[in-house]
């Protein structure tokens, strides 16, 4: 079986600056892929760079289309869903309104109501919060609900950059647990970009390093944890 | 005590043509955050078409949906020819093109029109309602008109999905690209809206003050204060914040500061609500914990 998203050769950056010198990667449909890396490593842009939000070039491939000369809008239309980093809350609107917003491109009414039960359930506390202005919820919350936004898509494919970024570590293991659960059910694909390494590799299939806009490691999570340079750099044991 | 009513009562009818301009303004500020200062400028000329129209013969109604058509496309064609170009550039670079855009819709409008006053008919018949002597049905119609305008501009920002697409431009741009909103295209249509609206209110005010290519000038700045008073991002607050306006105007201009300060009303209450109270008396002040 193909893979559900391939990249070759992805170079990527910000007006003058190169960030991603040529990256290389697969993503199996119903897996979870990590990429990982320190601060600068160009993890972000990675993301962005899929979606169409930074200036790139190099191949994309996602369902067997090519998909590294669509803008943002277009990608989101083949069911690629970002949860960005800074989590991009529309901070004045309800949470609901959040969600309502994620689920701008569907026409299936019922099945949009199924998906607010559905994140509702995953999330409890946004059901609780749901009238709330969301730019008050706090960190974890709009966290759960920038990924709760994402999933009103219904995705085949979604982009997670750092969803532990800032969070207390009780409410970064609610929400990967979460994130597991999510992948069991629905067999969405993830891709997550991710600092912390130990928490990554356990809930990724496949992992990925990238040190400078490079692959350096690459393989499955168990392997990549096993390797020296990971447990010593990124692992810290 | 009868003067003081009939202070208030042209202050209310003054208010509504404020208020339906401020809804315009509302209108392009709720979708991209800006202030158009154009917008009075934009309805000026399209109330000249609207006279073009009903001078060639076409029926009041007939004309008045006309125009509106004709400013939706007209506000289209303007974002995308005129503003998007100039789309990353910093507020105060955008402040001089909707001024520079203020000055030519201006000249081109005297230029293609002249600078005679023109008579413009209204709609609503001219013996007023119970023989009153404190409110023409013309101003009673434009109220009317501008309440059913709020009225509709809520449920579309508040229940639409098309209407929250536009809110969600004006917050976050690439947050609603990346959910698959495509924000220029919102832009444009929040200034077609913007426009369609401004004509309505142009050719609600065309009849009381007579049309000429300086009728809207005046008109724009009370909007502004009454959309900052009630709220730039709550089309009720803005319209309220229109009426409000137009009755300290009057009131104010009869008895306290005399008619030739009362312009001064409008600038005064700008300052005062930015200092005190920036949101406006309806508008959401906006919490955002980081």
């Amino acid at each position: 079986m193909g893979a559900l998203l391939s990249v070759k050769n992805l170079t990527a950056g910000y007006g003058e600056t190169v960030v991603l010198h040529g990256l290389n990667f697969e993503l199996r449909e119903g897996g979870i892929t990590a990429i990982l890396g320190a601060n600068g490593a160009g993890k972000t842009t990675t993301l962005r760079a899929l979606c169409g939000l930074c200036r790139r070039r190099g191949e994309i491939e996602f369902d067997g289309k090519r998909i590294d000369n669509l803008v943002a809008e277009d990608v989101v239309r083949l069911g690629v869903a970002h949860v960005p980093d800074g989590r991009g809350t529309f901070a004045a609107m309800t949470a609901e309104e959040n969600l309502r917003l994620g689920a701008y491109l569907r026409r299936d009414r019922d099945g949009v109501a199924q998906d607010f039960e559905n994140v509702y359930t995953l999330f409890p506390r946004l059901k609780e919060r749901r009238s709330q202005q969301a730019g008050t919820l706090s960190g974890g919350e709009q966290q759960m609900l920038a990924i709760a936004r994402a999933l009103m898509l219904r995705p085949r494919l979604l982009l997670l950059d750092e969803p532990s970024f800032g969070l207390a570590p009780l409410i970064v293991q609610e929400i990967y647990r979460t994130l597991r659960t999510i992948n069991q059910q629905t067999n969405v694909s993830m891709l997550l970009v991710e600092q912390n390494a130990t928490l990554a590799l356990d809930l990724a299939d496949h992992a990925y390093l990238v040190e400078t806009g490079r692959v350096v490691i690459s393989g499955e999570s168990e392997t990549v944890k096993a390797d020296e340079t990971i447990r010593r750099s990124y692992l810290g044991y | 005590m009868d003067a003081l009513l009939h202070q208030i009562f042209s202050g209310i009818a003054s208010g509504g043509i404020y208020a339906g301009l401020a809804l315009a303004l509302v209108m392009i500020y709720q979708s991209t955050g800006h202030i158009n200062f154009a917008q009075g400028e934009m309805a000026m000329f399209s109330t000249y078409i609207a006279w073009e129209l009903i001078d060639y013969g076409t029926p009041y109604w007939g004309a008045f949906f006309l125009t509106i058509v004709f400013a939706f496309a007209a506000g289209v064609a303007i974002e995308r020819l005129v503003i998007r170009p100039f789309h990353n550039l910093p507020v105060i670079a955008l402040i001089i093109v909707f001024i520079g855009l203020l000055v030519v819709v201006n000249s081109t409008a005297s230029w293609i029109f002249g600078t005679t006053l023109k008579t413009f008919p209204s709609p609503f018949p001219s013996e007023p309602l119970w023989n009153n002597h404190y409110i023409s049905n013309h101003e009673l119609g434009s109220i009317g008109v501008v309440l059913i305008i709020v009225a509709i501009l809520f449920v579309f920002f508040r229940y639409t999905t098309l209407g929250l697409a536009m809110r969600a431009v004006a917050e976050n741009p690439i947050s609603s690209r990346l959910v698959g909103i495509r924000v220029s295209w919102m832009l444009a249509l929040g200034w077609g809206l913007a426009a369609a609206i401004g004509a309505v209110s142009g050719m609600l005010v065309a009849p009381i003050l007579y049309l000429d290519s300086s009728m809207m000038g005046g008109v724009l700045i009370y909007s502004l204060a009454g959309a900052i008073l009630g709220g730039l991002d709550n089309p009720w607050g803005a319209a309220v914040g229109g009426f409000i306006i137009g009755i300290m105007e009057n009131v104010l201009g009869a008895y306290v500061i005399g008619t030739q300060l009362k312009f001064s009303v409008a600038l005064i209450v700008i300052v005062v609500v930015l200092l005190l109270r920036p949101a406006g008396l309806f508008g959401r002040t906006v919490v955002t914990r980081v």
